[in-house]
């Protein structure tokens, strides 16, 4: 069994945003780029199935659309565990762009599971693994929160809405995967990072696709009012202004 | 044209959730100076279907059929393609719930459609097609064009009122005719919770963090929460440590909420939790430290040890409540 991660890289969670260009661009200045939370949780998972030799999983191979300086990041999931990595040399202009250009590394290659984010903590999208499955006709699972391999079946936990189900799928197809997969990220040992070095990047120059979106600009949220407090030995009257003046209670 | 709105149902009953996605859809077909139209899948009463038309829809379709119990993407998608098709809608709107989400993209690649996931207004503009949507995890917003003929949108929970209009739908029930034969999603096992309030319906959330220094202490914020008919949940710390399930973890990789009223009980407000609470229209934080990053995000504060300000909460919401 092989699976692929699709990953994107996001500037670091904590970065406080700001734009350029009119307010159409995201300043890169000073911004650290990491692998999407959600990826992480999903490399960890992959490689979790792969160490454990029942479930048969041969080999987890890391996918990524972006240009050359995106490649630190691949590097970083390589030495975290994966085997190797496709990249294809374009800019992520949109959701649509990014599944087709992923739809064509699946069709160069054979993959059964393919993972996917549930959303990439930038576009907050949560869009590119069901338009890949839908672009390769194969069956996908939304809000996947366990993956587990017993006797060659997949089993699959989907959150539902207050509740879970657990799943069987046909090999091969799309899961879109949240919290749950995984507990901890897994972190590159010294080990991992000096081997990363040596494993292969495949670059593939990307196919012709449409973009069905494109962005007008950013706005940034209105700040808040400023937060009153309330004295801490007076707590009904928090209860009060909740009832009174906010109207919420 | 027209605007086609998909109503998932729960056991054969719509949510408070599915009449504000239909509000929506009839405001955003007055934009559009056209009529919107409800499509459900899987058995619903008649009755229930009825209800949809309180909201302004000009139309409902109700698809039945055997196979239709359990959500299988592709057949869902497929119908609702069709059905978008059939009656030439222009902009399809969905949940941003996790059925939305498994949805809409898949019907953004079969109807060739541009998708704007998480909306929380009415389009800025209709042409150009301009959408409102969250970024960057609620630290900005992006105006998205979608330059597509048909356009998809999925309308964050919590965030569009009810608007009662009656347009005298008249209501559809046709069998499935999608091969079921593609469906290849089987359902082993279902755990679901009953009688509890849903985190991502709830329009107010009592939430806490590490402040509350114990998984034994959660007695108190419990029973606050069900003075309020509110949800519970939790920041990370507090679900990695298995005080609290999964389940109940709010913040960037966690659950993204918009309630009314967000309070937040021993959690000092990183980033990554503001991530997924910053929605909130009022937020209320308890917090030792006054220069915890909560108190920049909240309304109403009170500096002070979670332990010892509930029970003064809990018992003056008991005492309004009780009036």
């Amino acid at each position: 069994m092989k699976i692929l991660v699709c990953m994107s890289q996001v500037p670091d969670t904590t970065t406080r945003v700001k734009f350029v260009d009119d307010n159409k661009k995201l300043d890169t200045n000073g911004i650290q780029w990491v692998i999407n939370p959600w990826d992480e949780l999903s490399l960890t998972r992959a490689l979790e199935l792969k160490d454990d030799a029942a479930t048969e999983v041969k080999s987890v191979t890391i996918a990524h659309v972006g240009h050359a300086g995106t490649e630190p990041t691949i590097r970083k999931a390589l030495a975290i565990g994966a085997d190797d990595a496709v990249r294809v040399n374009a800019e992520p202009a949109d959701a649509f762009f990014v599944a087709s250009q992923l739809a064509e590394v699946v069709r160069n290659d054979k993959f059964d599971i393919l993972l996917c984010l549930i959303e990439s903590s930038d576009h907050n999208g949560s869009t590119v693994g069901g338009m890949l499955a839908e672009l390769l006709e194969l069956p996908s699972i939304s809000a996947v929160s366990g993956l587990n391999i017993r006797d060659g079946q997949v089993l699959i936990n989907r959150e539902i809405d207050g509740g879970r189900e657990t799943v069987t799928l046909p090999t091969p197809f799309v899961a879109v995967v949240q919290k749950g997969i995984a507990k901890e990220p897994r972190i590159a040992a010294m080990r991992g990072i000096m081997m990363a070095r040596t494993k292969p990047i495949k670059v593939l120059e990307p196919i012709a696709a449409e973009t069905y979106t494109e962005i007008a600009g950013y706005e940034m949220p209105k700040p808040r009012t400023a937060c009153r407090f309330i004295d801490p030995a007076s707590p009904k009257q928090l209860i009060e202004l909740l009832q009174q003046e906010a109207k919420v209670i | 044209m027209s605007v086609l709105v998909f109503t998932e149902n729960w056991d054969g009953k719509f949510k408070k959730s599915s009449f504000e996605l239909v509000s929506y859809a009839s405001s955003v077909a007055e934009m559009l100076n056209t009529t919107a139209c409800a499509l459900s899948i899987g058995k619903v009463d008649k009755g229930e279907l009825e209800e949809l038309g309180l909201y302004g829809v000009k139309k409902i379709i109700g698809v039945t059929g055997d196979s239709l119990d359990v959500l299988d993407n592709q057949i869902y998608t497929r119908i609702i393609a069709e059905t978008a098709v059939k009656e030439g809608a222009t902009v399809v709107i969905l949940s941003n719930n996790n059925t939305g989400k498994a949805l809409a993209p898949r019907l953004s690649v079969r109807l060739r459609a541009g998708i704007g996931t998480g909306v929380s207004k009415l389009p800025v503009s209709i042409n150009p097609f301009v959408l409102y949507k969250r970024a960057y995890s609620g630290n900005a917003y992006a105006l998205l064009t979608i330059k597509t003929g048909i356009r998809i949108i999925t309308l964050a929970q919590n965030s569009y009122e009810l608007i009662e209009r009656r347009n005298d739908p008249v209501i559809e029930e046709v069998p499935l005719q999608v091969d079921s034969s593609l469906a290849k999603t089987r359902v082993q096992e279902v755990q679901k919770q009953t009688g509890k309030i849903l985190l991502t319906d709830a329009e107010i959330v009592v939430s806490g963090g590490r402040g509350m220094k114990s998984p034994d202490n959660w007695g108190p914020l419990i029973e606050l929460a069900d003075l309020l008919g509110a949800a519970t949940a939790c920041s990370r710390p507090v679900s990695d440590e298995g005080w609290r399930g999964h389940d109940e973890h709010t913040g960037q990789t966690g659950k993204i909420i918009a309630p009314n009223l967000y309070i937040a009980i021993g959690i000092s407000g990183a980033t990554q939790h503001l991530a997924g609470v910053s929605s909130s229209k009022y937020i209320v934080a308890i917090n030792t430290d006054k220069d915890a990053p909560i108190f920049e995000a909240a309304q109403y504060g009170i500096v002070g040890d979670a332990m010892k300000v509930l029970p003064g909460l809990v018992e003056s919401v008991r005492e309004i409540k009780s009036r």
